[in-house]
């Protein structure tokens, strides 16, 4: 697959990741394309949280090269991807449980706030006027997601689905350009697949997101991705189209011929 | 689940957003906190003198006591047991400025050992970001048993006096006024002072920073991947916490107690906050108020209660220990049943009744 | 000279004594996972029992084992009705549930038991000797070789006794040891129990020395620092640790006082430990799966 080299929003060289001895990731490199939609799939333990991790900060490659819109990245923080315009929703949520789920998503504006202590202390009128912004921006995109009704529930009483797609919308609400997704459709009906599968498309079309995710439902990934890598032991075991992939003999006998 | 358009009624769209937003939406908690001032403002007409400097004073102070380390604990969740300590900074800070830096404005020196014991609480702070959780309360205790033994051991800090008991100089007024001298005067600096402090940590509490407190309490990982500086937002939890302590514990010293001195400042001062906290509810506002007048009525209640009961001195070996007993029960009650304290329990009460 | 191995030796045998406390509450925090701020008030109770028999007239051994089994029903107790049903809770709240719980002992103690100091003599008289040139003082030897017997006995005890490998698996991964058949219930009453025994006779030594008061209850404050040295899970690092402060506290108070003033030994065991916290946060000897961050 060719891409051109300004439409390359992410690129990943030869990144080797491990623990305690353990090699997570092995030699692992991709090239992610400005708004594709990519699906990493694997069998379970095959390293494809840690990639996700490590493009997101959480953990330090021992070894690699990360390039994000041309810029080259060694060390990457949490906090420093988020402002790069890095999301990423976790497969456990990860939500703030004693929180509604507004304000959850308001948390994913809080990197974006321009005003001071003072300004807050006092309730001065930019205050005033960010949180209205911040509340707009905060119930459109709940709104995008299909929550508003739960919009002022507390996080930790609804059920895991939803929970998902708020999770999703704290992801979502600062506006990034890459969303990271680790199995946004665990645990989820036939029924929830197909919508969940039809908001990513949305998120891509039209915020123009580019993602990556994480799944295990071969179906799934191959009506949503164009771009499919394939994980096993850390290494890269195939990289291309979907159809391609699923053909791939080596893939088939390491993960797909399993089922 | 339904699948939404991207592009909504702007027309229905802006209803419904209108009646979300902040301005509207904290409707309830607004009438109760005017009500609740106008209530403490007007005291004096019809409470006496007694009631306003032995109970409703000592409540106020405490309860901003209380909204500073619920801002550490409650809302960070710092678990700082140098409640204590961080009072003694602003109480032996205003006296400073004021004997040393011969400052004569009551509310300016206040101020000013606020702003003492900020960087007080910064400094304990940068540390505790680097340890995580249970140690934290380690870097506190170092704090609380440092700073108590500084304020008995370095005589500038009392103005080398024999004993290391402070009292303000006649001198210290505000608008001509002397503060310690007339008990309505003082209350209604006391009264003024709380109310305006409440009404800014109920803004910071309600803004990204409290918010950001919350989610790094919560889900550090998850608050970090969502841009917010972990580390800088539990130093400000310490730092403004702080500020909050210092002034209580100024105004503890000087318009309560007439005069402070180490051992008020002590670990079981840090204890009683802790407590109070713990009962009214950890992460709320309204919470420190309960909790607060729980801790300083209780003791009344059951002397009298018991005295009552038990009428004669054989049990008040009993009786003198049955605060204790009773408020170390109450704790673990609350713990293992509704770890949100008591304001938990009063929101459940108004949710039914709405019904 | 011989006043810094003086000040030096009675330190080290006053922290041996720290890590006699420090490992009652190590027992605890291996086998519940939490720092019991009760364990003061609880030694205080124990111990203020004993004393108290004593004080009616009861014999030495028939006094101890009341104690003993006083202290053990206690702690059973208390892990029976407060730690059980919080076991899903953060450390953070463990920990202020067992300072609720030192609140209610104390005030239990105190009120039954009442608030006068009272000695508490061991049969052990305070004598100084003179060990190579340099005062001792023959109690807090003594107290330092007792600490040392109840070591070597624990050490046998997780070593030798089939028990005390059950408690070791508990505390070491508690899933593998539930599927291997050991009670995870009655493991972690032999571990309270055990603690308060040691606890005891930690209080029974400081009573001994400094009369038994509430103030035996502050002892616990030292512990702290002692675990965050030594580390959490380690009785040997609680005896290196407990050296270390001890030692520490006794020389910077002979020599630093002449400077700054006295009472250093207030916040001298604290700043030490914060300093450790920053530098090396698993301790001496602890494990490194404690940080939770």
């Amino acid at each position: 697959m060719s891409l051109s080299e300004e439409n390359i929003h992410l690129e990943v060289n030869n990144l080797f990741l491990s623990f305690d001895g353990v090699k997570a990731v092995s030699d692992f490199s991709f090239k992610i394309e400005r708004g594709e939609i990519c699906a990493i799939i694997g069998p379970n333990g095959a390293g494809k949280s840690s990639v996700l991790n490590v493009l997101n900060g959480i953990y330090r490659p021992s070894s690699g090269e990360i390039i994000f819109n041309g810029t080259h990245f060694k060390h990457f923080k949490p906090t420093q991807a988020a402002k790069d315009g890095i999301g990423r929703t976790f497969q456990h949520n990860a939500l703030f449980p004693k929180m509604t789920v507004l304000n959850n998503v308001l948390t994913g504006l809080s990197q974006k706030s321009a005003v001071t202590i003072f300004e807050h202390a006092l309730r001065l009128p930019r205050t005033v006027r960010q949180e209205k912004v911040f509340y707009e921006r905060s119930l459109e995109t709940i709104r995008f997601l299909g929550l508003h009704e739960h919009r002022n529930t507390v996080a930790e009483t609804l059920p895991y689905g939803i929970q998902k797609l708020v999770g999703l919308a704290r992801a979502l609400v600062s506006s990034p350009e890459m969303l990271l997704l680790d199995e946004p459709m665990a645990g989820m009906t036939a029924e929830e697949k197909k919508e969940m599968s039809r908001l990513i498309v949305a998120i891509s079309e039209t915020l123009n997101v580019t993602i990556i995710l994480i799944e295990h439902d071969i179906e799934v990934v191959t009506n949503l991705a164009k771009h499919v890598v394939v994980l096993d032991y850390g290494r890269k075991l195939a990289d291309g189209r979907p159809e391609d992939v699923v053909n791939d003999p080596d893939v088939i006998a390491s993960y797909l011929g399993d089922r | 689940m339904q699948t939404s358009d991207v592009t909504y009624d702007h027309g229905k769209g802006d209803d419904l957003l209108a009646n979300d937003l902040p301005s509207k939406g904290a409707g309830q908690s607004r009438w109760q906190g005017i009500a609740f001032a106008a209530l403490l403002l007007a005291a004096p007409s019809f409470a006496g003198d007694f009631w306003l400097s032995v109970f409703m004073m000592p409540w106020l102070i405490l309860s901003l006591a209380g909204i500073g380390l619920n801002i550490t604990t409650g809302y960070a969740g710092l678990l700082s047991i140098g409640a204590g300590g961080f009072m003694a900074v602003g109480a032996y800070g205003m006296y400073a400025f004021a004997v040393h830096g011969g400052i004569e404005n009551f509310l300016v020196i206040l101020l000013l050992g606020g702003l003492a014991t900020a960087i007080v609480g910064f400094l304990v702070g940068i540390p505790s970001t680097r340890i995580g959780g249970f140690y934290v309360i380690v870097t506190t205790l170092a704090a609380q048993f440092f700073l108590v033994w500084l304020f008995g051991d370095v005589p500038w800090f009392y103005n080398y006096s024999p004993v290391p008991t402070i009292a303000l100089p006649p001198t210290v007024q505000l608008f001509g006024l002397n503060l310690t001298n007339d008990p309505i005067v003082s209350y209604y600096f006391v009264v003024v002072t709380v109310i305006a402090l409440t009404w800014v940590a109920k803004n910071l509490v309600e803004s990204p920073i409290g918010r950001n407190w919350i989610a790094v309490r919560d889900m550090n990982i998850a608050a970090q991947v969502i841009g917010i500086k972990v580390n800088s937002s539990k130093i400000l939890a310490f730092a403004i916490g702080g500020f909050y302590l210092g002034i209580a514990g100024a105004l503890w010293a000087f318009l309560f107690l007439q005069n402070g001195s180490p051992e008020g400042f002590g670990l079981d001062k840090s204890f009683q906050v802790l407590f109070l906290i713990i009962i009214g509810g950890m992460g709320t506002i309204r919470g420190n108020f309960i909790g607060a007048a729980f801790v300083l009525l209780l003791p009344i209640v059951i002397t009298a209660a018991s005295s009552w009961i038990f009428g004669n001195s054989e049990f008040q070996g009993l009786l003198s220990n049955t605060d204790n007993v009773i408020f170390g029960a109450l704790i673990v009650l609350i713990l293992i049943k509704e770890p949100e304290g008591f304001d938990k329990l009063i929101r459940n009460l108004s949710t039914k009744i709405q019904r | 000279m011989s006043t810094f191995l003086e000040t030096l030796i009675s330190g080290v045998l006053t922290g041996m004594m720290y890590s006699l406390v420090a490992i009652s509450f190590i027992l605890i925090f291996r086998a519940s996972g939490v720092f019991n701020y009760a364990q003061g008030a609880m030694m205080l109770f124990s111990t203020l029992f004993f004393v108290t028999m004593l004080g009616e007239g009861a014999p030495f051994i028939v006094a101890l084992l009341i104690a003993i089994i006083t202290s053990v029903l206690l702690a059973v107790a208390v892990e029976r009705v407060v730690l059980r049903p919080m076991a899903n809770s953060s450390a953070v709240t463990l920990f202020m549930a067992t300072l609720g719980v030192s609140y209610v002992v104390n005030g239990l103690a105190q009120g039954i038991l009442g608030t006068e100091t009272q000695g508490l003599d061991l049969g052990i008289e305070d004598t100084p000797i003179f060990v190579g040139g340099v005062l001792v003082s023959r109690f807090d030897l003594w107290a330092a070789g007792f600490s040392l017997c109840v070591v070597i006995l624990l050490a046998l005890f997780f070593s030798r006794t089939r028990l005390g490998i059950s408690v070791r698996a508990v505390a070491d991964d508690t899933a593998a040891a539930q599927s291997v058949g050991i009670n995870l219930s009655r493991i972690w009453q032999v571990s309270w129990a055990l603690s308060a025994v040691v606890g005891l006779f930690a209080g029974m030594i400081w009573g001994a020395s400094q009369g038994v008061s509430f103030s035996l209850e502050f002892l616990i404050l030292k512990a702290l620092p002692v675990l965050i040295i030594g580390g959490f899970t380690s009785i040997e690092g609680a005896i290196v640790a407990g050296i270390l402060v001890g030692g520490g506290e006794a020389l910077a108070e002979t020599y630093l006082s002449p400077y700054i003033g006295g009472g250093l030994g207030s916040w001298f065991a604290y700043v030490l430990a914060v300093a450790f916290l920053l530098i090396r946060p698993t301790g001496l000897f602890g494990d490194a799966a404690i940080e939770r961050v």
